[in-house]
C-alpha cells in the first residue's frame, strides 16, 4: 500500500532514486541541493549502496560515468555552477550512449548568483549544455510528488535510450516540504549488453566516444540524431483548466505549480484562462503547444528567467496566435496574485473577452 | 612619575579592513584571522598594491572586509585567478584566502600546479575542517570519525581516506618557498600566526617565490560546539592531527 | 478552506518543529499543504522561520508575501514579519519576550500570548512553542487541536513519543487561552 509522508522535495528525489534501484551516488556538496547527498550518505550505507562525496563536479560525473558503464543505476545531483562543471562529462556520456541521472535543483546565475529559485538554466539544459550536437532528456518537476515519480522515470529513460538524463527543478522545488505517496516501483530491470561486465565468453566491448576512421563520426552523429528524434515520443506535459481557454498560460516547474493558483484566481473572475505545462522540456511538447496556439487566442510564457523557454514556444506556435511573455529575474518569487494581473494585462492588450 | 599617565592606542582597526560588522557566527575563527592579514597588509604599506582572489565558502564576502581591490573566483580556482593577477600585474602583492573545501577539496589542482610553478602569492588557507558555508558537510580535512551530515556515521578512513595534510603535502613541492601552520587559539599561537604571516609576506615583497600559511580555525556552528568548546578543539584535536610548525623557509639564515 | 502563515523566531525556540507539526496534521487531515524553511546561509545568525500553506486546493506558492497570519516568538521576527501580514490578518505574538509598541502591523488581530508563562503552568517552560502552537489553531482555525494532537506521534521523532501527553496538554492549554480571550471580549 502506498505510505504517504511529508517530505522535502530533495529527498523525495533520493527516495525515488533508491526505490528505483540506485544504489550509486556520487556528488559534492552545494545550496540548494545538499538534502540529496545528505539522504543518501545516511541511506546508502544500510543498503550496502555506494555514497561518495568527490573532490568536485568534475570528479563525480565522472565516477558515475564509471559505475554506469557496467550497467548500474547511478545518480548524481548538484546545482546550476556545480552542473556547469558537470557538462564536459555529459558530453561523453551522451557520446558514449552511457545512461545516467543528473539532478539540477538550480540556482540563480550567472557566475556565483545567488541560492534563490531561477529557470536560467533552461537552454543550458535543453540545448545539450556541453559541447557537441547532442541533447538529454530532461524532466521538469513541479511538486515533491512529481521529483519522485519523475526521478524512477528518469531511470527508465536514461536505460531505454542509453542517454543521460537531467531532472531540472529548482530551490523551491528541492526545498519545498508536502506529501508524498510512495509507490512501489516494479519495472523488471532491462537486459545491458553493452555494459562493460568483463569479456567473459565473448569479445571485449568499447564505450567511446573518439571515432577516427573515414565517416565514422558522421555515422556516429546521424545514429544519435535519430535517437534523438525518436525520443520525442516520451513527451509529457499536463494541462489545467485548459478547456475552452482563450488566452493559454505555458510554464514549467515551479512557475507551472503557482500559476495554477493564478488560472483558479482568473477563472473565477470569469476570464477563460488555462494553463500547459511542458513535464517534459526536452523534448518538448511542440504538439501541444501548436494545437493549443490555433486553439487559443493568445498565448503567454511565464518564467523565472528573461525569457528562454518562451523561444521553443515561439518556434512550436509557428505564428498561429501571438505570444507573449512574462518574466522574473531571480530575487523574489512572485505570488500567484501578481501572475493573474500580469495576464490580466495581456488578456487586455489582446482584447479578449 | 607625571600625574596624567599617557594613554598610548594599542588597538585598533587595520586600516585595509572596511568598519562594518562581520557576518560570521559568534566564536568563527574567520574575522580574527582577516585582522591579522590585513594587520600585515598595513605593516609592509601595501594596501594600494594589493590585488585579491576570493574564494566561495563561509569568506566569500572577503570584499565587503578588506578595503583592497579583489576579485571574486570559481569555487577552487583563487590559486589560478591569482596566477593569473601576478602575471599581469608583477609588482603587486597578490594573495588567495581559502577554505579547506574551496582549496584542498574542488581546487586541489590549481594548488598543487600554483604551488609548483612557484607562483609569486601568498596563499592564506583557513583550515575548519568541515565545508563551514554550505551546512556542515564533511571536508577533505575532517577528522577521522568527525560527524558531519555527509558523514553521518562519522568519517570512515576506508571509505574516504584520512585527512589530508596540505601544509605537509605543498612542502614537498620545489616550487613552495615559505609554509606554515598555525592557528589562533591562545595569544602563544597568536604570536606565532602573526611571525608566519609575515614571513609569507616577506617571501612574496622580495619575490622569493611562493608562500603559504594555513590557519586552524573553528566552526562552532557545524561542529554544534560552542565557542569555547570549540576554540578548544582547535588547539587539542585539530592540532593533535594538524601540527603546527614552520614545514618549510627556504630563506631561513 | 485555506490559511498561511509565517512562524518565525530565533534558533532553538522550536519554530521549524511548530511548523513542522502543523503541517503534518494538516496532511494527516487529508488536506493539501506545503512547509518551506529557510535554507542556505540564512540559517545562520540564529534566526529561524518557516511557512506553512494550508489548502483543500493543491497549494501553487509555497512562498508568500502577505500572509494571512504571522507567529512571531521573538522581537526581531516581529519586526520583520508583523507588517507584512494582511489587514484582515492576524498576528500571533509571544508574549513573554515582546512588547506592545516593539513593532508595526496592519492586522486586524493581534493575539498576544504569554507562552513561556502559560507554558511553566503546566510544569515545563520548554513547551512555549507548543502553547504557540495551540493558540494558533484555535485562533486561526484551520485544523482542530484534536486533530494535531492525534498527529503528534507520526510528526515527532519516536525518541520524544513520551513526551506526546505534555506536548498535549500545551497544545490544549494554548488553545484553552484563546478561546477565554475571545470569551472575555464577547463578555
Ligand atoms: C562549483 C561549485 N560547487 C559547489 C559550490 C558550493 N559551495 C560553496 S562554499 C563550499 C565549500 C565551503 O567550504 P570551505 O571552502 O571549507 O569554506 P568554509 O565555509 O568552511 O570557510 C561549497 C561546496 C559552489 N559554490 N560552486
Ligand atoms: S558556518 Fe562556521 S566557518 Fe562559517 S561563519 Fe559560521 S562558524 Fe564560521
Ligand atoms: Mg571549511
Amino acid at each position: 500500500m502506498a505510505r504517504r509522508v511529508l517530505i522535502k522535495g530533495n529527498e523525495a528525489i533520493a527516495m525515488g532514486a533508491i526505490e528505483a534501484g540506485c544504489r550509486f551516488y556520487f556528488g559534492y556538496p552545494i545550496t540548494p541541493q545538499n538534502e540529496i547527498p545528505e539522504y543518501m550518505s545516511m541511506a546508502m550505507p544500510k543498503l550496502g549502496g555506494t555514497f561518495l562525496q568527490a573532490e568536485s563536479e568534475v570528479a563525480s560525473i565522472n565516477m558515475l560515468l564509471g559505475a554506469a558503464a557496467t550497467g548500474a543505476r547511478v545518480m548524481t545531483s548538484s546545482s546550476s555552477p556545480g552542473i556547469s562543471l558537470k557538462q564536459e562529462g555529459i558530453s561523453y556520456l551522451a557520446g558514449s550512449q552511457i545512461p545516467g541521472v543528473i539532478v539540477n535543483m538550480s540556482r540563480s546565475g550567472p557566475g556565483l548568483g545567488g541560492i534563490h529559485p531561477s529557470q536560467g538554466d533552461y537552454f543550458q539544459s535543453t540545448r545539450g549544455g556541453g559541447h557537441g550536437d547532442y541533447r538529454t532528456l530532461v524532466l521538469a518537476p513541479s511538486t515533491a510528488q512529481e521529483n519522485y515519480d519523475l526521478t524512477m522515470l528518469a531511470f527508465d529513460l536514461a536505460e531505454k535510450y542509453r542517454n543521460p538524463v537531467m531532472i531540472l527543478g529548482d530551490a523551491l522545488i528541492g526545498q519545498i516540504k508536502e506529501p508524498v505517496e510512495l509507490k512501489s516501483y516494479r519495472k523488471k530491470p532491462q537486459d545491458k549488453p553493452w555494459a562493460l561486465t568483463g569479456a567473459k565468453g565473448r569479445h571485449g566491448q568499447i564505450l567511446k566516444s573518439l571515432f577516427l576512421a573515414d565517416g565514422e563520426l558522421t555515422d556516429h552523429n546521424w545514429m544519435l540524431a535519430k535517437k534523438y528524434k525518436s525520443m520525442e515520443k516520451e513527451v509529457r506535459f499536463e494541462t489545467y483548466r485548459a478547456e475552452d481557454a482563450q488566452l493559454m498560460l505555458v510554464a514549467f516547474g515551479s512557475v507551472g505549480r503557482i500559476l495554477k493558483t493564478s488560472v483558479d484566481i482568473l477563472r473565477e473572475k470569469g476570464k477563460a484562462v488555462g494553463l500547459l505545462r511542458p513535464i517534459t522540456v526536452y523534448p518538448f511538447p511542440k504538439q501541444a503547444v501548436r494545437q493549443a496556439a490555433e486553439e487559443a487566442k493568445a498565448l503567454m510564457v511565464m518564467e523565472l528567467n528573461t525569457g528562454q523557454m518562451v523561444e521553443d514556444v515561439k518556434l512550436a506556435a509557428e505564428c498561429a496566435c501571438p505570444v507573449d511573455f512574462y518574466g522574473r529575474p531571480p530575487g523574489s518569487i512572485p505570488t500567484p496574485d501578481e501572475l493573474a494581473k500580469e495576464a490580466m494585462k495581456v488578456w487586455r492588450k489582446r482584447g479578449l473577452k | 612619575m607625571s600625574a596624567k599617565p599617557k594613554l598610548k592606542q594599542v588597538f585598533d582597526r587595520p586600516k585595509s579592513l572596511k568598519d562594518v560588522p562581520y557576518h560570521y557566527c559568534p566564536g568563527c575563527h574567520h574575522g580574527l584571522i582577516h585582522r591579522l592579514v590585513a594587520e600585515q597588509i598595513d605593516a609592509f604599506g601595501l594596501q594600494e598594491s594589493t590585488l585579491a582572489a576570493a574564494s566561495v565558502g563561509c569568506s566569500v564576502l572577503l570584499y565587503d572586509y578588506f578595503d583592497v581591490d579583489i576579485v571574486e573566483s570559481p569555487h577552487g580556482r583563487a590559486a589560478a585567478v591569482a596566477t593569473g593577477l601576478k602575471r599581469a600585474k608583477p609588482d603587486s602583492f597578490v594573495f588567495t584566502y581559502q577554505g579547506d573545501g574551496d582549496l584542498a577539496a574542488i581546487g586541489t589542482a590549481e594548488i598543487v600546479h600554483a604551488a609548483n610553478r612557484g607562483e609569486k602569492i601568498t596563499v592564506i588557507f583557513v583550515n575548519n575542517a568541515v565545508f563551514g558555508m554550505t551546512g556542515g558537510q564533511m571536508a577533505p580535512t575532517t577528522l577521522e570519525g568527525q560527524v558531519t551530515t555527509t558523514s553521518p556515521y562519522g568519517r570512515s578512513a576506508a571509505e574516504a581516506g584520512l585527512p589530508i595534510r596540505v601544509c605537509e603535502m605543498l612542502s614537498t613541492l620545489e616550487g613552495t618557498a615559505f609554509a606554515a601552520r598555525v592557528a589562533v587559539d591562545n595569544i602563544k599561537n597568536l604570536k606565532k600566526a602573526k611571525a608566519a604571516l609575515k614571513r609569507a609576506f616577506t617571501y612574496q615583497t622580495k619575490g622569493w617565490g611562493f608562500s603559504f600559511v594555513e590557519f586552524l580555525s573553528s566552526c562552532p556552528t557545524n561542529w554544534k560546539m560552542t565557542p569555547e568548546e570549540a576554540n578548544a578543539r582547535v588547539g587539542k584535536e585539530m592540532a593533535d592531527y594538524f601540527p603546527l610548525g614552520v614545514y618549510k623557509d627556504v630563506r631561513a639564515n | 478552506m485555506y490559511f498561511d502563515t509565517i512562524i518565525a523566531g530565533f534558533g532553538g525556540q522550536g519554530v521549524l518543529l511548530m511548523g513542522n507539526v502543523l503541517a503534518y496534521a494538516a496532511m494527516h487531515a487529508g488536506k493539501q499543504v506545503t512547509y518551506m524553511p529557510v535554507y542556505g546561509v540564512e540559517m545562520r545568525g540564529g534566526t529561524a522561520n518557516c511557512t506553512v500553506v494550508i489548502s483543500d486546493r493543491p497549494v501553487g506558492s509555497p512562498i508568500i508575501h502577505e500572509p494571512v497570519s504571522a507567529v512571531v516568538m521573538n522581537r526581531p521576527s516581529a519586526e520583520k514579519f508583523g507588517p507584512m501580514v494582511k489587514k484582515k490578518g492576524q498576528v500571533f505574538v509571544n508574549a513573554s519576550l515582546i512588547k506592545e509598541g516593539q513593532f508595526t502591523t496592519r492586522a486586524k488581530t493581534v493575539c498576544w500570548v504569554p507562552t513561556m508563562e502559560l507554558a511553566s503552568d503546566i510544569g515545563n517552560r520548554r513547551l512555549a512553542n507548543m502553547v504557540m502552537l495551540g493558540a494558533v489553531v484555535q485562533g486561526g482555525g484551520m485544523l482542530t487541536i484534536q486533530q494535531v494532537a492525534d498527529a503528534l506521534s507520526g510528526a515527532l521523532d519516536p525518541r520524544y513519543h513520551k513526551m506526546i501527553p505534555a506536548n498535549v496538554g500545551a497544545l490544549k492549554a494554548g488553545a484553552r487561552f484563546i478561546s477565554e480571550q475571545k470569551a472575555a471580549k464577547k463578555g
